[in-house]
């Protein structure tokens, strides 16, 4: 029962250690403390542009222009990929296609989306539900490819039409799958917005705070709008894996 | 278990009256005629002839790899033979409903429908009305009486729980006959004992034709009215051999002589078989 309850605090020895070295190379002065500013001033930074500052404002910004690019994409690519799944033909005729784009930088096609859309939030949204569509895409179509054959044949031997099996078993079967693409896409898009903010003549957001700050020299500025994105980033996955495990109960069983 | 097909029959009644119980007991259920089958370069089946009787347990047993599933997935439809004909009195396999059991209980059930749904699935299949499906599937499961928690979902039950679940899914459209593929041989040796005699009271309580592929000589007998005993391939029948011991059978029936001698001559026939050249 005891290290049970122990068990559970795990997690904080490595937060703690962390802070503990952090403060540690504050005080001995190993950085110049122009860099790295103690951890009491970059956490109070961080309160105070977080509560009514304007890394408050960034902050939801980026939550705003992630999820758009990821609904974007999860509803393109997950019917898309449900139908690029089904038949393995035509996954196979386009996957060379899938699995070129999927590996291209989507940072590469900033210049592209900015001559196709211009320098307002369009851009940055749409270069990062590209990224996310392919990801999620390539993770659903492998998904419904993937579904069990036994279970397959199971619902046809009991009479399921090929469009009840679709529905019935391969589109279940793909949830897990499709759940790891929507979580893939969705850190994908979030590095994406934050990169478009620091340069593509962004006025807000998160990228655009981290990058303002380090050319004020601001660092506990800075900084804390670095925790603000990672503690993003973190809360997205999170939240995926609370729905998946809410929805798709089976996972992993 | 006579009554039922009786009673089916009953427009002829007026003709064949008196003959009609052995008449309808003794025409076999299944007729296989010029069944093959070949992978690649091995044939499997050549020309291959079989009679199901009806109403009987029977478990095919033979060599590894001598096509034991082949042919119950043939007959079944899972598998397309390359030439022959597979009739059920008469009928086409889409003309008649029947159950199928996988090996693979994990993979055959459906993890995101709980028990009862999945018990009650094929007859959303066939456009039966939920209430129905529901009074439906609780008769079924009272009739068997199968003791499981049925709000359950697959993955929260044993893999005894789950073949009974695979079992009861197979028995709900009230099948002509019912296929099992290697039923038990995923479970523990304590699971399979008892499986066992689930499956017989199931047999017992249904009357349902019943073909089992087992790869466990004593199961095979112990559960048969007939063990179907293959050769080496192509397959023919080596045996078919009756197993006459009374039912409900128990664990005292596995060291009867009667059990005892049925078993050893079936193995005998097994070990002339592999052992052709």
């Amino acid at each position: 029962m005891k290290t049970e309850r122990l068990g559970a605090l795990l997690p904080v020895v490595g937060v703690i250690g962390l802070l503990a070295v952090w403060s540690l190379a504050v005080a001995a002065q190993w950085v110049d403390p122009v860099l790295l500013p103690s951890p009491a001033a970059t956490f109070k930074a961080l309160w105070q542009g977080m509560d009514g500052g304007p890394l408050g404002f960034d902050f939801v910004k980026t939550v705003y222009r992630t999820a758009a690019s990821t609904a974007i994409a999860a509803v393109i690519a997950i019917p898309l990929g449900i139908v690029l799944g089904s038949s393995e033909r035509v996954y196979r005729s386009l996957e060379f296609v899938i699995d070129f784009f999927r590996s291209t930088p989507a940072s590469a096609m900033f210049p592209l989306f900015l001559v196709l859309f211009g320098v307002g939030d369009e851009t940055k949204i749409s270069v990062a539900a590209f990224g996310a569509i392919l990801v999620i895409l390539f993770n659903v179509a492998y998904g419904v490819m993937n579904a069990r054959k036994t279970r397959l044949l199971a619902a046809k031997v009991m009479g399921a039409s090929r469009l009840r099996v679709l529905f019935d078993v391969m589109l279940r079967e793909s949830l897990p799958q499709t759940f790891v693409g929507l979580r893939n896409g969705v850190s994908l898009a979030l590095v994406i917005i934050v990169v478009a903010e620091m340069f593509i003549g962004s006025q807000d957001g998160l990228g655009h705070s981290v990058f303002e700050a380090q050319q004020l020299f601001e660092m506990p500025r800075m900084y804390a709008a670095i925790f603000a994105a990672g503690a993003l980033g973190y809360g997205l996955n999170l939240m995926f894996l609370i729905i998946e495990r809410r929805f798709v109960h089976w996972s992993g069983k | 278990m006579s009554a039922a097909p009786q009673a089916v029959r009953s427009p002829s009644a007026t003709v064949l009256s008196t003959r009609e119980p052995s008449d309808a007991a003794q025409r076999p259920h299944v007729t296989i005629r010029g069944l093959s089958k070949r992978f690649d370069d091995t044939v499997i089946y050549d020309r291959f002839d079989l009679d199901i009787p009806r109403g009987e347990l029977i478990s095919v047993f033979g060599p590894n790899g001598c096509g034991k599933s082949t042919l119950i997935n043939m007959i079944a439809g899972l598998m397309p033979p390359d030439a022959g004909q597979i009739l059920f009195d008469g009928r086409r396999l889409d003309e008649i409903k029947f159950g199928y059991v996988f090996q693979n209980y994990r993979e055959a059930l459906f993890p995101w429908l709980r028990a009862f749904d999945n018990i009650a699935y094929p007859l959303k299949l066939m456009h039966v009305p939920a209430v129905e499906r529901r009074a439906r599937t609780e008769a079924l499961v009272s009739r068997l009486g199968v003791k499981l928690d049925l709000k359950l979902y697959p993955y929260q039950m044993s893999g005894g729980q789950q073949q009974l679940v695979s079992i009861l899914r197979a028995l709900v459209v009230d099948p002509e006959i019912l296929f099992l593929d290697e039923p038990f041989s995923a479970l523990d040796y304590e699971m399979t004992l008892f499986m066992r005699e689930q499956l017989q009271r199931i047999f017992l309580e249904t009357g349902t034709t019943t073909v089992l592929v087992s790869h466990d000589l004593e199961e095979a007998v112990f559960l048969a009215d007939r063990v179907l005993l293959l050769s080496r391939h192509p397959a023919r029948v080596a045996a078919f051999v009756p197993v006459t011991a009374a039912r409900p059978r128990t664990d005292a029936t596995l060291s009867e002589p009667d059990f005892v001698a049925v078993k050893a001559h079936c193995l005998d026939i097994f070990q002339r078989e592999v052992r052709r050249p």
